[in-house]
């Protein structure tokens, strides 16, 4: 039953949301411990919140558009008086005193929070291995990941576990796993979601985004989280305009372009697999036979994003990490003096991949190298502004696999950081300019697992990409039933 | 004013000084949070998730500080451009992010200048937009970080909005220097930006200080002074530093660049940290925040609304009088020269109103006093019917209680003594001493000065003080020469 239908179903009084809670609850006992999706599953408070939300509705009044669906949240976004891990040891005890404005934005709307799902720690990571509390393991191969790093909340959305999800996508984080999943992801625009009360990796990349089974639903997640928040600064003032509202307008004559350097083509990187960029192919020729005008287009800069990314987030993350300390919430291992007790605590709380970004950063900003290695990686992100701003003169959307391969196997690439960081080589860009991407389910590839396409649209067009995605989903499915 | 290359250091040797004053702003509310910005409070009370640097949580930019300080830079005839918050990198317990956010390479204000009184003028390099620290108290041990038993820390003054001006070395003297300060304060209290006091931190100075041969335009290791708690303290700690830097290079050793800590009880400052082995602050732009971008429009409103500064309020008062340039800095500093020029404007006497408001005004509070009472006291006292000690006594019942100068002096007895009435006196007071007179008229000065005292005494007595001594001893000399 998808979210649209429970929400319906709910409002209506068709169905009890806490029925609707309990089908959700019953998939996690079944399988919840072959998966690990959850950090911890909040079957008592949902039940609380399900209540409530069936009490308004025998009271007559409107619970809202996400009426008793059940919502996987990831566990690096604040939830009041629940604990919020980020996966790492170093939270370990800390219970936020607030709610993100997305938590409070979904609970507004009728939101059934079930759980609070794992992540690589600190959302550094390609497949949910990095995890103080273990692995997340794909639903649909359990031997493979999920993807990361927001694979607790793609995996809990692949098993049924609920019916949305929320993750967050700094460089394809939300994308990536739903790509290696087989479901919708999407990153919105930079600041067109709050990110408010969701614990930064790198700022200026960060963005929340929706997890569902299909575009319809996840546009239906996007159009409630999205808007203005005073509270963060860099959240977009303006309309941004209704997903829901252009899942039905086609792509006739829309202008679509294919970006070579990532999908196999002129000047492509090398590491895209043939299957992956077979099946970009058969989606790029089912759009433009629903009308798209489609062609290949040149964004010379894209290949420098990932290089760009593993400069700027780092530097970010080193310095956004640095509160943790000891002082005042989280771990602390006692020492003698205030800076051991600094060391001691951020050395045993942090796990390796953080400890390796933290000091990439670090030295990525220090004096006598931010010139070179920062400083270039702010041109690189000027450059690739540029870039997509004179594409998108021409074009209205562009395409890409969301990622280079389907899902690997647990622990092939854990040992060797630049294989796994290559996997978020078409989703970066995105990031580092602010526009916005989706990724949607096409087929599978030659090992039968999901291959993701990508739909990227300039800053604030984020509707383009759901409208483009919802007639891809179509084609998809076409493709499977004849 | 003295000199300190003449009066200080050896000859040859010229002091250099540059002062970098942290003013905080007295807005309502902190830097990027609603908390208040007040920190008297028990501690902790004004804290939330932004000031403790909770994880998630994101600055909001305080309208009204970046006003305050546009309108600090315009005053300071400083260029307003649009600017950038930084990030400043490093580790203490009581910064809650551990990084300060501030402004580095593009601050609000830059390239201004102020102009003393005896019309030097001084460079200002700067003068920036950051956020003040919480404040650390190390308990036991040694009372320091690195060896005190335990540390607590108030985060009360986290987040509090400041603004640091910083001066280019441009000060030769002490004189200046204090000067300086000084005048930074009127101007600081003429915007109402900020209370300005320094002995309670609101105003905080630290002493860029260094010397040089005489002649010389090269700018020799400097040393930062820190922990200055008055006008007094910066001129004795600048002393004490340059006579150090003497010593140093008198006996073949030089200065090393270093932050040093004033101790104003025993009159000396001790080393602090190396500049040599500082931090490196990895600064970079503060990603949770927009630049900030003034309009031409703002900057026009900003001067459109600018108060009269002190200089040109002194210029005033120096147009009106013949008082000293003391007098005059006296009053415009105690913000007491509108008073006074609205006083003379309703008719009293310039040099009389300035006179009366620095002997006699020297109060905190003068609010009762209203410029008809101040003007009405003091054409009773130009006119004769009140004496000076009289005019003094009804000024402090007007301090205190408001009023009317003629009634106030009516309740106090102090009944207009007509001149005619008191020749009368004085003509009665001759015939009954006729020896005491002709010693008066025709004797020698010492007589005449002895008998003056022995025919005001009288009249006093007789008039229970109320006859004006002036008056009488006028009276006294027009009779001897008659």
């Amino acid at each position: 039953m998808s979210a649209i239908d429970i929400a319906a179903a709910v409002r209506t009084g068709n169905r009890s949301a806490v029925d609707v809670l309990d089908e959700h609850l019953n998939r996690i006992d079944e399988r919840e411990s072959e998966i690990h999706a959850f950090n911890l599953v909040l079957a008592e408070e949902a039940r609380v919140q399900a209540e409530a939300i069936d009490a308004k509705v025998a009271a007559g009044e409107d619970p809202g558009p996400l009426a008793g669906v059940p919502v996987a949240l990831k566990d690096n976004m604040c939830t009041r008086g629940i604990p919020t891990t980020c996966s790492s040891k170093i939270l370990e005890g800390w219970i936020p005193p607030y709610d993100a404005t997305v938590v409070t934005r979904l609970a507004d709307a009728g939101a059934v929070f079930v759980g609070k799902t794992n992540l690589d720690e600190f959302a550094m990571g390609s497949s949910t291995e990095n995890s103080a509390f273990g692995a997340t393991h794909n639903p649909l191969d359990i031997t493979r990941v999920p993807g990361g790093s927001s694979g607790g909340s793609a995996a809990s959305v692949a098993a049924g576990f609920a019916a949305l999800g929320i993750g967050s996508d700094t460089g394809g984080s939300v994308r990536q796993p739903a790509a290696f999943c087989g479901v919708v992801g999407m990153k919105p625009t930079y600041g067109a979601v709050s990110r408010y009360g969701l614990i930064a990796f790198a700022s200026s990349l960060d963005q929340i985004g929706p997890f569902a089974a299909d575009v319809a639903d996840a546009a239906t997640l996007f159009d409630v989280i999205a808007g203005h928040d005073p509270l963060d600064t860099t959240s977009i003032v303006d309309f941004i305009p209704s997903a829901t509202a252009s899942l039905d307008l086609g792509v006739e004559g829309l202008r679509v372009g294919v970006v070579q350097e990532l999908s196999g083509g002129v000047g492509s990187v090398q590491g895209i697999s043939p299957d992956v960029i077979a099946r970009t192919r058969v989606a790029v020729e089912a759009l433009a036979a629903a009308g798209a005008v489609v062609d290949e287009v040149s964004v010379p800069s894209a290949p420098l994003g990932l290089s760009a990314y593993y400069l700027v987030a780092p530097a970010e993350a080193s310095s956004n990490l640095a509160r943790y300390d000891g002082v005042r919430f989280g771990l602390r291992v006692d020492a003698d003096t205030t800076g051991e007790m600094n060391t001691a605590t951020r050395t045993a709380g942090f796990g390796e991949e953080v400890k390796r970004r933290i000091m990439l950063g670090t030295y990525a900003l220090s004096a006598g190298y931010y010139d070179a290695f920062y400083g270039k990686a702010l041109k690189v992100r000027t450059m690739m502004l540029d870039d997509f701003a004179s594409v998108y003169q021409k074009f209205d959307v562009l395409i890409t696999p969301t990622a280079p391969t389907t899902a690997f196997p647990l622990g092939e690439r854990s040992a060797d950081p630049m294989t796994m960081y290559v996997n978020d080589v078409c989703t970066i860009p995105s990031n580092l300019v602010g526009h916005p991407g989706i990724s949607v389910p096409f087929g599978v590839g030659d090992d039968g697992l999901p291959v993701g396409v990508q739909v990227l649209a300039p800053a604030t067009h984020d509707a383009q990409t759901f409208r483009v995605g919802a007639v891809l989903e179509a084609a998809a499915k076409e493709e499977v039933t004849s | 004013m003295t000199d300190l290359r003449e009066s200080l250091l050896p000859e040859g040797w010229e002091l250099v000084v540059g002062l970098e004053v942290h003013v905080e702003l007295a807005t309502t509310t902190k830097l990027f949070c609603g908390c208040a910005n007040r920190f008297s409070s028990d501690p902790n009370t004004n804290v939330c998730p932004v000031c403790v640097g909770l994880p998630g949580s994101l600055p909001v930019m305080n309208a009204k500080a970046v006003d305050f300080a546009m309108r600090l830079g315009r005053a300071l005839g400083c260029d307003v451009k649009p600017s950038v918050m930084a990030r400043k990198n490093y580790f203490y317990p009581d910064m809650a992010k551990d990084y300060q956010t501030t402004q580095y390479d593009q601050p609000t204000s830059t390239d201004g200048e102020l102009v003393l009184g005896d019309g030097v003028a001084i460079g200002i390099e700067r003068a920036h937009i950051e956020e003040d620290a919480g404040k650390t108290t190390h308990v036991g041990g040694g009372g320091r970080i690195n060896d005190a038993e335990y540390s607590l820390v108030d985060y009360n003054r986290a987040g509090v909005p400041l603004v640091e001006v910083v001066s280019r070395p441009d000060i030769r003297t002490i004189d200046h220097a204090k000067a300086y300060v000084s005048e930074l304060r009127g101007i600081l209290l003429a915007l109402e930006v900020s209370d300005a006091k320094m002995e309670e931190g609101s105003m905080r100075v630290d002493a860029n200080v260094s010397i040089r041969p005489v002649g010389s335009d090269e700018l020799r290791t400097r040393c930062e002074i820190k922990n200055i708690n008055s006008i007094r303290s910066l001129g004795r700690a600048i002393e004490y530093e340059a006579l150090r830097h003497v010593d140093l290079y008198d006996s073949g050793e030089a200065p090393r660049q270093e932050t040093r800590h004033w101790d104003e009880a025993g009159g000396r400052s001790t080393a602090g940290r190396s500049k040599e082995d500082a931090d490196d602050y990895r600064y970079f732009q503060e990603p949770d925040l927009v630049p900030l971008r003034p309009s031409v429009e703002d900057v026009a409103a900003i001067d459109a609304a600018m108060p009269v500064l002190p200089k040109a309020r002194r210029a005033r008062l120096s147009e009106v009088s013949t008082m000293s340039a003391d007098v005059i800095a006296t009053i415009v500093e105690r913000s007491q020269d509108g008073l006074a020029l609205a006083a003379i404007d309703a008719g009293a006497d310039a040099d009389k109103v300035l006179t009366r408001i620095q002997n006699d005004l020297a109060v905190d509070d003068w609010s009762l006093v209203s410029v008809e009472s101040l003007a009405g006291l003091i054409s009773m006292e130009t006119a004769g019917e009140l004496t000076a000690t009289q005019t003094k006594q009804v000024l402090a019942r007007l301090v205190e209680e408001g009023g009317d100068p003629e009634k106030i002096a009516a309740q106090l007895g102090f009944e207009a003594m007509a001149v005619n009435e008191l020749e009368g006196l004085i003509d009665q007071l001759i015939a009954d001493n006729p020896d005491e007179w002709t010693r008066f008229a025709g004797g020698d000065d010492g007589d005449r000065k002895k008998m003056q005292g022995f025919f005001t005494g009288q009249i006093m007595k007789a008039t229970r003080g109320q006859a004006d001594g002036r008056a009488v001893a006028e009276i006294l000399g027009r009779r001897a020469s008659d």
